[in-house]
């Protein structure tokens, strides 16, 4: 029997649905659920996660609203989505806070029973925006969400109060079924996620009821369908950067027989990769929660000493405080990893939001002549690869390397394809196995600073082995010996030395690769870290106008590839967007003397495709 | 990291002692510092490839340079930190930790403290002469009140840490002191924070004959030892002098007072225990002299035992391995849930 009045499931390829509600609203939880869902559908996806610094900032309050973003498709996509189409309001704050980003005829869910005269005022509304006509551009439905679950959840025994605390899952069921996204997942979910049965009831019954509403409620006249995205065959999972990040650590160690030591400090956005690394003791991983940023780096680098990889992460006051650590690490040549999940600065800045405002600190924050290789991720999954890149460069020329991340990629998602463990990169320590030299009387010593003539690298001998016993620290070396030498043509030796190793990691890197379609295009649009995806969606619709715009991405920051200035020369514009006030573009303007322009967003926000096409656009227009 | 299986080799000072030419000033306490550890490093049944010793800043910290091990002179105060680091993923290693009272105390404060309560297992000498050297003669964490040096030419006004109080109140499990005019008790206290598996603080009274010659010769000039250095023993009666007559009381309210033991008889003298889980006797010791004018107390004031941080830490490695199999790395990727295409 077909129900005339059901409504028509249309097809869409794609939808942005961001959920905003009070921080303690459950809506990343909601999110991040929803977004589950749809992986297992298949849908191409990409996150956003946007919350406060505050754990619970005043409830219903502008301040207090959290927000979680997600964009899914039937077809490849690489951004969270410029302008959400659905918005899920939990409160008058959530919907204040967001609806400037609608798209116009977005459709915007509220919860009614937040919308009272005390609800509304927190939020700083006078008249109510259900009533005013202030929302007359979108397709407004209005859903007693908290009634509704204190009313199922009345026979499960919880109380009142708590009950309540189970509407986002109503919001949940509700949005899952204007989606067409499977139910049984998230019970299933529900049941082992929430360990008390009384909880785990109310929130089913809470998730049943919104999914039962859309069906019953005859409010919605359609729901909509997105279908599988076109992937390559393989296995999947969603994926955080800073889940990526940490599992790419172990790899690299696994892969190269190296023991993973983390020291680290709590701070945000980067303390999920202490989290995550803290559960994998099986893979010998060894965590140590400092008393400090610099206890942290002091005792990773104790830990490479020693023969271990050697990792602190952290966020960019963390990073201020490691720079005399770093030094010393440059100094004694050995392996260690920086990582660094940037957030808007200065000082304590903006904690929970994006910003790439850390590159100039990696790359000139420290005293004295020291070079350190800088690389970037570029997508949540990516992180993966980045960490085994530092790791191999750290590995192979005893160096410390910086990997810098952000709060986009760190708690933004996509989904990965699951490597395949056989066909990972792997390296090899190559620890000293004995002498490398003789003294004047013919007799076997070790020279702790006697370099690999390829990689420059000098051997790494941790202790333990007889014959290999040196001394090394921050004093100045002589070079091949390593004892302390105060010569100043010896200094300038190994300054020299220094840099030379650095700059020759660029030998491994491959060519460059530029994004293109002809031969023709005069933009190149350069970008580095987390704004891969904005870019490549704005260069995209740059070509879907017929136009032409090329871009290239940078992992490496330092050392550049060798052959970027040649690639760069080749264009009459370089358009290089960064969420900083220009740090990459000088950078670039001074390394190969090109009048690159710089596109610069510092509101804590990733880049919109849309912002990025301008962009484009006004320098091919400005021949 | 490769495990020797051979026996341990016969040692000597020489075995011990780098080429690096020495160069602290003539007549530095570091001197015989440096001297009584060369000279008892083949007495502890250890190997030299095994030895790594770490230091921080300061004149103290030239220390790893002039040791025939492993080394690491490294930053101004974070020693403890970046040994940390060391200790407890190479526990097959003995870790010595030199620091000054300037690195120790003030600049690298918190990480002392930290190895302290952690228990690393780290040998922490810390070489007090209540000054800083290197840096040419400014007052440290340690110096008296009224000091008057380069940077407080009026005297100064910062009430000095006693690094025997704050180590205890750190939770530290042994805690010593010794000074660098007395050879054989530097050994034995050495030796004994050594043998301890933990984190072990020796604060060692240390001459600077350029910046404050003569701090402690009050008390550890040869013929004032008797009368001015009470000598612990774990499980005697505490009493010194030069024909042990006097001796250290505990009043009914827990404060310790010095006496003639002729007034109280042997009987009513303190017993010092170094093992009792409360710090209160240790910590009392510790204040029984607040500047080293009067008799003080040297010796091992608190040694107890507690799990080191880094065997700890391989419990918890171990486990996991046992309980989940050794990491895997296809499992790791399917630790999420994962969905197939194709």
């Amino acid at each position: 029997m077909t129900d005339v009045n059901a409504p028509q499931t249309e097809k869409i390829d794609r939808v942005v649905v961001r959920f905003a509600g009070d921080s303690g609203d459950g809506m990343q939880l909601t999110g991040d659920r929803f977004t589950t869902a749809s992986a297992l559908l298949g849908n191409d996806l990409a996150t956003f996660p946007d919350y406060p610094a505050e754990i619970r900032a005043p409830a219903g309050t502008l301040g207090g609203v959290s927000a979680f973003q997600v964009h899914i498709s039937d077809h490849e996509i690489s951004t969270h989505g410029d302008s959400p189409n659905v918005l899920v309001a939990m409160n008058p704050a959530g919907l204040k806070a967001n609806i400037d980003a609608m798209e116009r005829g977005a459709v915007v869910i509220v919860n009614l029973d937040s919308f009272e005269e005390r609800d509304l005022a927190k939020a700083g509304y006078e008249v109510s925006p259900l009533t005013d006509g202030s929302l007359s551009d979108f397709d407004v439905y209005e859903v007693p969400m908290t009634s509704i679950t204190t009313e199922v959840c009345k026979e499960v025994g919880v109380k009142p109060r708590d009950a309540e605390r189970s509407k986002n899952f109503f919001a949940l069921g509700l949005v899952s079924w204007l989606f067409t996204r499977p139910v049984d997942l998230t019970l299933e979910w529900i049941g082992s996620k929430f360990k008390n049965p009384m909880v785990a009831e109310a929130n089913t019954r809470a998730f049943r009821a919104g999914f039962d509403f859309g069906e019953t409620a005859e409010l919605f006249h359609v729901r909509y369908e997105v279908t599988a995205a076109p992937f390559k065959d393989g296995e999947y999972v969603n994926i955080t950067g800073n889940t990526a990040l940490a599992w790419g650590l172990i790899t690299a160690a696994k892969r190269s027989g190296l023991e993973l030591f983390l020291g680290s400090y709590p701070i945000t956005p980067a303390s999920d990769i202490l989290h995550e690394l803290s559960k994998r003791k099986e893979f010998g991983v060894r965590t140590f929660q400092a008393e400090d940023e610099i206890a942290g780096i002091g005792a990773a680098l104790g830990a490479s000493f020693g023969g271990s990889l050697g990792v602190t992460t952290t966020s960019g006051p963390g990073l201020d405080l490691k720079a005399e650590m770093i030094g010393l690490a440059v100094s004694l040549e050995l392996p260690l990893i920086i990582v660094d999940v940037q957030r808007a600065g200065p000082s304590t800045g903006l904690p929970t939001k994006v910003e790439q405002s850390d590159l100039n600190l990696s790359l000139y924050g420290r005293h004295g002549e020291s070079p350190v290789p800088v690389i970037a991720a570029k997508a949540p999954g990516e992180c993966f690869d980045a960490a085994m890149e530092a790791a191999r460069i750290a590995v192979t020329y005893r160096t410390p390397v910086i990997l810098l991340s952000d709060a986009y990629l760190a708690n933004g998602s996509e989904p990965w394809l699951i490597p395949d463990v056989s066909l990972l990169p792997s390296f090899s320590p190559d620890f000293a196995d004995g002498p490398n030299a003789v003294d004047a009387d013919g007799e076997p010593i070790f020279r702790p600073y006697l370099r690999d003539p390829s990689t420059l690298a000098r051997p790494w001998a941790p202790p333990g082995l007889a014959g290999l016993e040196h001394r090394i620290g921050g004093l100045e070396k002589a070079s091949g010996t390593g004892s302390v030498s105060y010569d100043g043509a010896n200094h300038e030796q190994m300054t020299l030395e220094r840099a030379a190793r650095i700059k020759g990691i660029a030998k491994d890197y491959g060519p460059t690769e530029v994004d293109k379609v002809t031969d023709t295009a005069t933009v190149c649009v350069v970008g580095w870290g987390s704004t891969h995806g904005a870019i490549d969606a704005g260069v995209e619709r740059v070509r879907a106008r017929g136009l032409e715009a090329d871009h290239v991405h940078l992992t490496h920051l330092f050392p550049l590839p060798d052959d970027l200035g040649e690639i760069l020369k080749g264009y009459d514009h370089v358009l290089v967007p960064e969420l900083n006030m220009g740090q990459l573009v000088a950078l670039l303007r001074s390394e190969y003397l090109i009048d690159a322009v710089a596109l610069n967003k510092v509101r804590g926000v990733p880049f919109k495709a849309a912002e990025i096409e301008a962009a484009i656009i006004d320098q091919i227009g400005s021949n | 990291m490769t495990t020797t299986s051979t026996p341990i080799p016969l040692t000597t000072r020489k075995d011990w002692s780098s080429d690096q030419e020495v160069r602290w000033c003539p007549g530095c306490g570091d001197y015989s510092i440096l001297a009584a550890i060369q000279m008892m490093m083949p007495d502890l049944g250890v190997r030299r490839e095994k030895t790594v010793f770490v230091s921080g800043i300061g004149c103290a910290s030239r220390f790893p340079y002039y040791m025939n091990t492993y080394g690491l002179h490294t930053i101004h105060g974070r020693a403890p930190a970046i040994a940390t680091g060391l200790a407890v993923t190479r526990p097959d290693l003995d870790v010595w930790v030199i620091c000054g009272d300037g690195d120790a105390l003030s600049i690298g404060g918190n990480h002392t403290i930290h190895a302290l309560r952690r228990n690393v297992n780290l040998n922490v000498l810390v070489f007090n002469n209540q000054i800083y050297g290197l840096t040419k003669g400014q007052y440290s964490p340690t110096s008296e009140e009224g000091k008057v040096t380069k940077s407080t030419p009026f005297g100064s006004i910062d009430h000095p840490f006693n690094p025997i109080s704050l180590a205890i109140g750190a939770e530290a499990t042994f805690v010593a002191r010794t000074h660098d005019m007395d050879r054989a008790h530097m050994q034995e206290t050495f030796k004994a924070a050594h043998e301890h598996r933990g984190a072990s603080f020796v604060e060692v009274y240390q001459n600077c004959n350029v910046f404050n010659d003569g701090a402690f010769s009050g008390i550890t000039a040869k013929d004032k030892r008797a009368e001015m250095l009470i000598q612990l023993h774990d499980g005697q009666p505490i009493r010194f002098g030069v024909d042990q007559e006097r001796g250290v009381v505990q009043r009914t309210d827990g404060h310790l007072e010095i006496v003639d033991v002729a007034d109280v008889g042997e009987e009513a003298l303190l017993v010092h225990n170094a093992h009792a889980d409360d710090p209160g006797l240790a910590f009392a010791l510790s204040r029984l002299s607040s500047d080293v004018h009067s008799p003080t107390p040297v010796g091992v004031f608190r040694s107890i035992q507690r799990e080191d941080y880094g065997t700890q830490m391989e419990i918890q490695v171990d486990e996991a391995k046992t309980a989940r199999g050794d990491g895997d790395l296809d499992a790791l990727f399917r630790s999420a849930t994962s969905w197939t295409v194709g």
